[in-house]
């Protein structure tokens, strides 16, 4: 193996789109590692570790583009560096318009002077200076960055509130603001149902839900995972709740958050207890008697929580689209061996509520972030008993981009999960929408029969999809792909493990 | 407190820092969106970047007591 580097200096691109060519990178014949990226120090203790360190980076800044390829030979490596400089002059290409294009946000704002929203993806280390400019210019701020400080947090948050201006996350995935879905959001019908949520997949899949029973958004205000920690006081969320009281136009509240502290809760319920209208509560895991005192309806899940705010918003009854019955009859057909599942998600809140929900069904589930009641893997790389992994936390996604963009980690541990004999069923989500991958369908299926042919096993699969049928992707396109595959295939999170646990219980 | 309520509804126009998809997301529904071709402030010199912020920060003072008069 020999490693070749090519260093282009001043050559900035985000680090999504280097990720997914280093990705694609990889995958040519020849080629054992690809790191493409901005001369950070991340990337550079990768380069140490993967022993493709060279001393021509010991001087460059984070402003200098390396690539590094280690292939099985110098001909071979050198082509790999000729077609990720192919790859990123398309991409500039591509991005490059006829007017010019400013290279900060002071240069942007003076070409769209009303701009009144600034959507923050850059590195965390960068990103509260970019939100704290955005603030005092009056702009709301979306921080999808996470590696924010929560001190940072803290400071942005009280000015946000002070200029009564959203701060939404850092580390917020999704957001719909006046009808424009922002970052990783789905396309969902107007309605009068407003949201407010510390849970990006968790707000995907209650929005996803309200608009398949037919009913609509007026905003899905996005507030970042931290928002209802005791540090933060829960500061967005108690102001965008307030504004979502007095908007005439939403008629009922969703709230979504894992268990706020304890404080914060209490507040949250004074400030909020003289609301004109009714309000759905999902705190993921907290006690509903807490929330049902205060004259709130408590939710059982995401699901629960999209079905109740849709009987409110209409007055009419609604159902999960899959009924108990259904499910169960579902489950009749399948004759599960003995063995051990595993759960492949992309969505984190997803994967919470399954280990929630199968945890009184399996006598141990191992995670790489249990909930109460689940262990922790021994290697998260490696699953044992058990598993219901998140393969968009941390841990995966360092120096690779989130699955729910780039299909290729969790392509890999499909894969991987399928050859072990231990396995009878395999559940995993698929989001839709704006910034997720334009197939992941089409990649699970790939993937899976891969797996299935080189191992000879056949482990029950079922998935569930997040989103709509007006997302680019399409949901019915996304659910034939995978029926065709022989997929079981569920509208919601809740609906696959309800099966997953009669299936369980069959056994 | 709070003049949240009254952008709800409003236009919404965008400036986006970082990843380009989520501008080409935003131009495909017809969305008023600036594209900037960010990078790391001061060339990613962090002891630069201090220094020009204080400047800013400055400069900001001076401008709001010049308002004020």
């Amino acid at each position: 193996m020999v490693v070749s580097h090519l260093v282009k200096k001043q050559t900035y691109f985000d680090s999504v789109t280097l990720m997914l060519i280093g990705s694609q990178v990889k995958k040519l014949d020849g080629i054992e590692n690809a790191v493409v990226g901005m001369c950070t120090d991340y990337n550079i203790d990768s380069l140490k570790r993967l022993d493709m360190y060279h001393p021509d980076f010991d001087s460059l800044t984070p402003n200098d583009l390396i690539i590094a390829i280690k292939g099985s030979d110098e001909k071979t490596a050198k082509a790999a560096i000729a077609e990720v400089e192919t790859r990123l002059t398309s991409k500039k290409k591509s991005s490059e318009s006829t007017q010019l294009v400013p290279t900060n946000q002071e240069a942007a704002a003076k070409q769209l002077a009303d701009a009144n929203m600034v959507l923050i993806s850059v590195p965390g280390e960068y990103a509260a200076r970019e939100a704290r400019m955005a603030l005092n210019a009056g702009r709301h701020a979306m921080l999808f960055s996470d590696n924010v400080s929560i001190e940072e947090e803290l400071e942005l948050k009280t000015l946000g509130t002070e200029k009564g201006l959203l701060v939404m996350g850092p580390d917020c995935g999704t957001a719909i603001i006046n009808g424009v879905p922002l970052a990783f959001s789905n396309a969902v019908r107007s309605g009068n149902i407003g949201l407010v949520a510390a849970s990006g997949t968790g707000l995907q899949e209650v929005t996803s839900t309200i608009h398949r029973l037919g009913c609509g958004i007026t905003q899905a205000i996005g507030v970042g995972g931290r928002d209802l920690s005791e540090k933060i006081g829960g500061k967005m969320t108690i102001m965008a709740t307030k504004a979502l009281i007095e908007d005439p136009e939403t008629k009922v509240i969703v709230l979504v958050s894992k268990p706020p502290a304890e404080s914060v809760l209490k507040n949250l319920m004074s400030e909020i207890k003289n609301a004109n209208k009714p309000v759905v509560i999902y705190f993921i895991g907290a006690d509903p008697k807490l929330i049902e005192a205060q004259g709130f309806t408590a939710a059982k899940n995401l699901e629960d929580a999209a079905v109740q705010a849709c009987k409110l918003s209409t007055g009419k009854s609604y159902e999960p689209e899959f009924s108990d019955a259904k499910i169960d009859e579902m489950s009749k057909k399948i004759k599960l061996p003995t063995g051990n599942l595993r759960g492949l998600y992309s969505g984190g809140t997803l994967c919470d509520e399954a280990q929630r929900i199968l945890r009184t069904s399996l006598p141990e589930i191992y995670s790489n972030t249990p909930v109460k009641g689940c262990k922790d893997m021994k290697d998260v790389y490696k699953s044992e008993g058990n598993c219901i992994i998140d393969l968009g936390d941390d841990v995966f996604t360092r120096g690779k981009a989130h699955p729910m963009i780039d299909p290729d980690n969790r392509a890999q541990r499909m894969i991987q999960e399928i050859s072990d004999k231990s396995v009878n069923m395999i559940l995993f989500d698929v989001v839709l929408g704006y910034g997720s991958h334009t197939d992941m369908a089409g990649e699970m299926v790939e993937a899976i029969n891969k797996g299935k042919k080189a191992s000879g096993n056949n482990p029950v699969m079922a998935a569930c999809i997040c989103g709509t049928q007006d997302d680019m992707q399409g949901y019915s396109n996304q659910a034939a792909k995978l029926e065709d595959a022989g997929i079981i295939v569920f509208p919601t999170n809740v609906a696959m493990v309800k099966f997953a646990q009669k299936c369980l219980e069959r056994k | 407190m709070s003049n949240l309520k009254d952008f709800f509804g409003k236009k919404v126009k965008v400036i986006n820092l970082g990843i380009p998809s989520f501008a080409d997301d935003l131009k495909r529904q017809n969305v008023e969106v600036i594209h900037t071709d960010w990078r790391p402030p001061a060339g990613g010199n962090k002891k630069i970047q201090a220094l020009l912020d204080k400047v800013e920060t400055w400069q900001n003072k001076v401008n709001a007591a010049k308002g004020a008069k």
